[in-house]
């Protein structure tokens, strides 16, 4: 767990978010996932474990899929992140984010969007992927209710529903 | 059976969306003005006296809130069934982690730091860790005898068997603690008002636990308590009773303050301060005919229910009335106890003691087969229970189930007959070799169980559960019930009931959120009762509705939603609202005696086989299970891919309790509370879940739904220890089984220095 009270200096950093530059005043080693939900609202992002095992807290960093409990803040300074707010279109889901709707790939819904950031990442890297493939695409990121099964068919089913 | 326009439709989960654009508010996502975060100082021993309790010099701490049980305005306990659990530790402690002091502050960083500047001396006293320890009885922790409660089922003469037996069969089966491991931890906001008293939003399954429990604790009326779900990530029995205690901490400190707190617990704590399912030793005699038919037999079950007795009776309950499993039973003697021991309370965890007593009826069977001689399939099916039969309990089955037709199609669908024989061959002529040039052994398995529906005996009589539903000006209709979601569809199952008892739009129905100030007490969100208990309410209120607006003359029997719609705005236009209420009544007739534990038991059982194909690498020692089949008779299937996610779900985690998931106890705590070193199955971990659905009993609940949630829970473990002994040809008596547990067994066996270097 990063301490941020020890580090007594807060500096301004600029954070591209969904699109949306923002500035913020944090401790520069405050870990991500808090500035994101508590600095920024942004509270779709969530803590399941704190030690980067669980994937709940995955956001994308420019284009690369990362735990926001394990990076400090000022390293995603300067990039882009993806969080889950910043998928729909408006009222307009993505396609995976109404595949995971219809296919049953949300139960609890608490490790939903790092599932739904992961299966982004996945796609975004192999459009058209195997069921092996989603198996180890998504093995950071933990789901106690579903046993992955029907995240599977919403994988599969939004790699379906996309042109490539 | 009637057509049905909604019931049996995989419509949209009614708070999907919000879940899937990160919309969705749990506990963590909301806060208070003004609000302070709260936290536990816990024991670090697991039995002792408090000595002193000394705040170091580092912090101010006129800057804390802090609370000591002194500070309790009731009654210092967690009021459930009994109260002996006290909130906070006065005087002496009783298990590692036991809650003695809470701490409030503005910045939950310097919070942290001030746990650990705490001190507590403590003088230490002896403790007890296992079932054998609490049943010899060298120190006694609890009562007179470290007894919680015993229970004892008698059916027919069993002592008359045993002479006349062919074969008698005897085994030990012992099974470990499993976390829910939930991925929200455990947490609550409390506020509280001088006028208007305590307000609670938490992650939790049972808000009328929680209201109960703080009434006591808080010395309040009733309506000077409110309990308002959040949003919940998870739960499985986890967040049955504890949130009580954390939702009570959060309390205290919230009066003392008077200022909302906030207590989240991160992992670690959640894991080990909090509970699971409880440990279990099962003993099994049973004595067969010639042709392996069962004549009677004894069953010894026990459970470690930690330090306290919190749910431990029911859970006992609940695990010695599947004690049996499917089977026939004419003589039975089924002995039930839970013990205490110094470690934390162990609670509801899915299946509730069914899955232990089922692992040990359903490898005990597989054992009974080898003596008698005949396959685990023949050796189940010349003992399945079927209609007109009596259970353990003497409970008449009256439905038409059919397992020995459900065993063939299971075997059909896992192709069993094939793969067994095949796998026999290679496991003794030329096992494949795996990645690290090992062979790998593989091997069939089955489990046959059952698991009844709803509270035991006269549960749900005492219940006597109240669902409403309220139509509204706008021709909307909402449910009004204290049962939650938590990840199993309650609000979409409950909808769609109400939307086809109401011939309505499923968009037309939405449930309230369960704030015990707006909703009755549907009872907890526990045991299988959901969609059929509750469902059966919320279809008699809603049929309610439509009588009132009937009666009235403002609504025919056939109408569109237009017209309903205007008839709801009429109707609250003259009286102002438009509400039905229904209570749970017990059906006539139905007989249970709660001394001898006898009679129905359940309203109704759901049925299950399933069969586990595993593979043993004997260079690894890991066991995989590579192919699974769930197949279960759960009555109607009011949302097939709801109950499908149920199945995989309660699947996964029944691979998890078999295969990867060891709570590892030092002196009562648990040693790796975090995801790291707790291993729960990943995606890369399970192999497809094939689920598989025969609907042949249809006597309860709305539209004929039985109860689901628990069932999967009950068959995986058994099913992948009688594979892994058939790949193997060992014996395995408990789970879980990680790959040092199979070598050792292995080693014991005499096997491994054939295999462990591949030599020889």
């Amino acid at each position: 767990m990063t301490n941020t009270s020890e580090n007594r200096v807060k500096c301004e950093l600029a954070l591209t978010v969904n699109g949306k530059t923002e500035t913020v005043r944090v401790y520069p080693m405050e870990r991500l996932l808090d500035v994101l939900r508590q600095e920024l609202g942004l509270t779709g992002t969530k803590e399941g474990c704190g030690e980067g095992e669980c994937g709940s807290c995955a956001v994308l960093m420019s284009g690369k899929l990362i735990n926001s409990c394990l990076v400090p803040v000022l390293q995603a300074a300067g990039a882009n992140l993806t969080t889950i707010e910043g998928l729909a279109q408006g009222p307009q889901l993505s396609a995976l984010q109404a595949a995971f709707l219809e296919c049953g790939g949300a139960q609890c819904g608490i490790c939903t969007p790092g599932m739904i950031l992961a299966s982004c990442h996945l796609l975004d890297k192999k459009p058209k992927p195997t069921l092996d493939d989603i198996r180890e695409g998504l093995s950071g990121n933990l789901c106690r209710c579903t046993g992955y099964m029907q995240i599977f068919d919403a994988v599969m089913e939004a790699a379906r529903r996309s042109p490539a | 059976m009637p057509e049905t326009h909604i019931i049996g439709k995989s419509v949209p989960r009614k708070e999907g969306r919000d879940k899937v654009t990160g919309a969705a508010r749990y506990i963590d996502d909301m806060s208070l003005p003004g609000m302070l975060y709260g936290a536990t100082v816990r024991s670090q021993i697991p039995r002792g006296v408090i000595k002193k309790i000394s705040f170091g010099s580092q912090f101010d701490w006129s800057e804390f809130v802090i609370v000591t049980a002194n500070d309790i305005p009731g009654k210092n306990c967690i009021a459930l069934i009994g109260d002996d659990q006290p909130c906070l530790a006065e005087g002496k402690v009783n298990h590692p982690e036991e809650p003695i002091l809470l701490l409030a502050h503005a910045d939950r960083h310097v919070l942290r730091k001030a746990i650990d500047a705490v001190a507590i001396e403590y003088e230490p006293m002896p403790a007890i860790f296992t079932i054998d320890e609490s049943e010899r009885c060298s120190q006694v922790i609890w009562g007179t005898d470290n007894v919680f409660k015993t229970f004892l089922i008698a059916k027919g003469d069993v002592d008359s068997v045993w002479e006349n037996a062919s074969y008698i069969v005897e085994g030990e089966y012992t099974t470990g603690a499993q976390e829910q491991l939930y991925i929200e931890n455990n947490g609550v906001i409390a506020s509280f008002d001088r006028e208007l008293g305590i307000t609670v939003w938490g992650s939790l399954q049972c808000p009328y636990y929680v209201h109960k429990a703080l009434m006591a604790l808080c010395n309040l009326p009733a309506e000077k308590v409110r309990v308002v779900q959040a949003e919940t990530g998870g739960a499985f029995g986890g967040k049955e009773d504890y949130p009580s205690m954390i939702a009570g901490h959060a309390s205290l400190l919230a009066m003392k303050s008077g200022r909302p707190v906030k207590i989240v617990y991160d992992r670690l704590e959640d894991m080990t301060a909090t509970t699971k399912r409880h440990p279990s030793r099962t003993h099994h005699r049973t004595a067969l005919s010639k042709e392996g038919e069962i004549l009677g037999g004894e069953i010894n079950f026990t459970i470690d229910g930690g330090a306290y007795a919190t749910l431990s009776s029911v859970v006992l309950s609940r695990g010695i009335i599947h004690a049996g499993g499917p089977y026939y039973w004419p003589n039975v003697r089924i002995r039930g106890k839970a013990v205490a021991t110094n470690a934390p309370p162990h609670g509801a965890f899915r299946g509730f003691g069914a899955p232990q007593s089922l692992f040990a009826m359903e490898r005990h069977m597989d054992r009974i087969a080898q003596v008698v001689g005949l396959s685990p399939a023949e050796i189940r099916r010349r003992n399945f229970l079927k209609p007109g039969q009596t259970t353990t309990t003497e409970q008449t089955i009256r439905e038409e189930i059919d397992l020995g037709k459900l065993l063939d199609r299971a075997l059909e669908l896992s192709d069993y007959p094939a793969k067994k024989a095949r796998f026999a061959r290679q496991n003794d002529t030329g096992p494949v070799n795996g990645p690290i040039g090992g062979p790998i052994k593989r091997g069939m398995g089955i489990a046959a169980f059952l698991h009844g529906a709803g509270f035991t005996g006269s549960g749900e009589r005492y219940l006597a559960s109240v669902v409403g539903v309220e139509g509204c000006a706008d021709g909307t209709v909402r449910i009004l019930v204290s049962s939650t979601e938590f990840g199993q569809g309650t609000n979409t199952v409950l909808c769609q009931i109400a939307a086809e008892a109401l011939d309505l739009p499923y968009d037309y129905v939405a449930i309230a959120q369960a704030d015990t100030n707006q909703v009755p007490n549907s009872g907890p969100t526990v045991a299988s009762r959901t969609a059929m208990v509750v469902g059966t309410l919320v279809r008699s209120a809603a049929i309610g509705i439509r009588q009132t607006l009937t009666g009235a003359g403002s609504l025919t029997d056939s109408y569109s939603p237009e017209e309903f719609r205007a008839a709801c705005r009429l109707h609250i236009a003259k009286r102002g609202e438009l509400r039905s209420y229904a209570r749970y009544e017990a059906p006539e007739g139905v007989f249970w005696d709660d001394e001898k534990y006898r009679g129905e038991a359940y309203a109704t059982f759901a049925w299950a086989i399933y069969v586990a194909e595993v593979a043993v690498d004997l260079s690894t020692y890991s066991a995989r299970v590579e192919d699974f089949v769930a197949l279960q008779e759960v009555g109607k299937v009011l949302h097939p891919i709801l109950a499908k996610g149920q199945i995989a779900g309660g699947v996964a985690q029944g691979i998890g309790f078999a295969l990867y998931e060891k709570v590892v106890w030092q002196n009562g705590r648990m040693q790796n509370g975090q995801m790291t070193n707790y291993i729960m199955p990943t995606s890369a971990d399970l192999p497809q879940i094939r689920v598989f659905f025969e609907e042949m009993g249809k006597l309860h609940g709305a539209y004929g739904a039985k109860g689901i949630g628990e069932l999967p829970m009950d068959g995986p473990a058994p099913a992948i220890v009688n594979a892994i002994e058939d790949a193997l040809g060992t014996r395995f008596d408990t789970v879980p089984l990680l790959p040092e547990d199979i070598f050792e067994a292995v080693c014991a066996d005499g096997m491994a220095d054939r295999t462990i270097d591949g030599k020889r």
